[in-house]
């Protein structure tokens, strides 16, 4: 029966990440259209229907899928084909240390609604993230083309680079809230500040280390205004030979890590799945007001309200992708290693010294 | 006449007290020199991008939630008049065209429905691209002496000057029809005769 219970759990959570996904590569052309004043995707229609371009989503799958997979001569086969899965999967893998909801109580059975229950699951997914350089590091090197081979390489120093300041802005987080189970982090963040008003989520507790693991993400996923590794235009990225849908899964890989990286986001910083003023027994109002509510609607706000909040970050991610011009690569290694990481080695210090006075 | 060379070092030697043949060189130098010199020195706060990111956001965020509003009140059919997007749907919607705009070309006729033309070839004269080719015939009425028995323009070869419907003293010819969206599979078909071009 756990098992069961288990197996649907990870399939629905893989499922709504692998469509919210989808989903992303309309709302990225969307949102950028809506942004500069355009129209955007609206031609393709299924029986006249045209639902504002969503088929446009599976019509690019269905291109993809019917291309042809070229692979360039002299490329290493076995590397060359397993770089795109690498890419996808450890962007997945992700997603199954992340909890989208309080625990839900079916008859004397509480589940909670998080696929794997690791009491290290923060490191567990950093340690997915960082695994994702694989894929840019072999897509490049298994090419043989030396572009690719470039690109590749910008792409691995840039996202290790960048990874150490993620991993230091995350040190203020795990102090304050003295755990790394993330269900247990978001179940901290459930206490209130100032006499009950304001929630003590971890951009109120840590503002720096959310504006640094902020831009250390968008780096991370290799997203504007850091996406030189693929710079898709300009200069040419460590997928250059890639067609048909392995060229797909990179794309895929990429959105999948902008939503993974919005729902760390979100559970590190905005609360997860609390709902402010949201207990486990109803609404209690710090000006006395309550609503009792019993487990299952509190659970439903809860997911919902973690759903709302990624929405929120994937929309501040894709803002700033169509807002901020491309770093050039000195600029970003300098702001990588000379602002972001001593930045976020003062936000440990700070929040220590803190820690300590309030003792 | 000075050659225009020599005039413009003359007004380098004026204007930036430069002499010698490289002065144009020495002047972008000065140029840039100035540039950098009025650079401003960036402060800390500026150095951390976050006020230039924030009004950047905010910029295009203005225009997301004003254009994302409009095309909500458009689904329900409000300030239609208020476009959310500069987007013409081209081949349903096409752009609004400038009245002088020369298009493709048209015969005007009499009120018996004949073309007003009365073969005068200024046009097939003026036409720098040739593409006219009338063939004059007698005209039944003697108050008129001649008619296009043909009247042939090779639109693959017309220029949009406008030359002719200038030249025309009778105002048989005009480019108002608004039609830009010539295009043909053979060249033969590009080729417009008498009837086709009184019809509009």
């Amino acid at each position: 029966m756990d098992i069961i219970i288990k197996f649907i759990l990870s399939s629905s959570v893989i499922l709504i990440m692998f469509s919210l996904a989808g989903l992303l590569t309309w709302v990225e052309r969307k949102q950028s259209a809506v942004m500069q004043d355009r129209i955007g995707a609206n031609r393709a229609k299924i029986f006249g229907f045209k639902a504002m371009g969503l088929f446009h989503a599976i019509a690019d799958v269905l291109k993809m899928l019917s291309k042809e997979e070229f692979m360039p001569q002299g490329a290493n086969k076995f590397l060359f084909n397993l770089a795109p899965y690498l890419s996808v999967v450890f962007a997945l893998i992700g997603f199954a240390a992340i909890p989208i909801g309080d625990r839900l109580i079916i008859g004397d059975r509480v589940i909670e609604l998080q696929a794997a229950n690791i009491n290290i699951a923060l490191l567990f997914i950093f340690a997915m993230m960082s695994m994702g350089v694989y894929g840019v590091v072999l897509g490049g090197f298994s090419s043989n083309n030396n572009y690719a081979f470039l690109g590749g390489l910008r792409g691995s120093s840039q996202m290790i680079a960048y990874e150490i300041t993620m991993g230091a802005a995350i040190m203020g987080v795990i102090m304050v809230f003295n755990t790394l189970d993330l269900q247990l982090l978001v179940r901290a963040q459930g206490d209130y500040l100032l006499n009950g008003w304001l929630p003590e989520w971890g951009i109120f507790v840590q503002p720096l280390a959310f504006i640094l693991f902020l831009t250390a993400a968008t780096a991370e996923t290799k997203r504007t205004p850091f996406d030189l590794p693929e710079g898709e235009s300009e200069i040419i990225g460590y997928f250059v030979e890639y067609s048909g849908m392995k060229f797909g899964m990179f794309f895929l890989a990429d959105l999948v890590e902008t939503v993974l990286v919005a729902a760390l986001m979100t559970t590190l910083f905005l609360g997860g799945w609390q709902v402010p003023y949201l207990h486990p027994d109803g609404f209690h109002f710090p000006w006395g007001a309550q609503i009792v509510l019993s487990n299952l609607p509190v659970t439903i706000l809860g997911v919902l309200s973690f759903f709302v909040k990624v929405s929120l970050f994937i929309w501040i991610l894709m803002a700033v992708r169509w807002t901020l011009p491309r770093f050039r690569y000195d600029q970003l290694m300098d702001l990588g290693w000379k602002t972001l990481l001593p930045a976020s080695l003062l936000n440990i210090a700070l929040t220590a010294v803190v820690l300590v006075l309030l003792k | 006449m000075e050659n225009p060379t020599k005039q413009r070092r003359n007004n380098l030697e004026k204007y930036f007290e430069v002499k010698g043949p490289f002065a144009l060189l020495r002047v972008a130098q000065m140029k840039r020199a100035w540039k950098q010199s009025n650079r401003r020195e960036l402060t800390w706060w500026e150095k951390t991008y976050i006020p230039t990111v924030v009004s950047g956001i905010a910029l295009t965020s203005k225009h997301f939630f004003r254009n994302l509003g409009l095309h909500i009140l458009h689904l329900f059919g409000l300030y239609k008049d208020i476009p959310a997007a500069v987007t013409y749907q081209y081949p349903e919607q096409p752009r609004p065209l400038a009245k002088r705009l020369r298009t493709r070309h048209r015969l005007m006729k009499r009120e018996d429905g004949s073309p007003r033309c009365v073969a005068c070839m200024m046009c097939e004269t003026v036409c720098p691209a040739r593409c006219i080719e009338i063939t004059a015939a007698e005209h039944p009425d003697p108050n008129i002496e001649k008619y296009p028995a043909e009247f042939i323009l090779d639109l693959g070869k017309c220029v949009y000057c406008g030359f002719c419907v200038e030249v025309c003293p009778e105002d048989a010819i005009r480019m108002d029809t608004g039609k830009l969206d010539i295009a043909a599979y053979s060249r033969e078909s590009m080729i417009y005769d008498k009837t086709r071009l009184m019809d509009g």
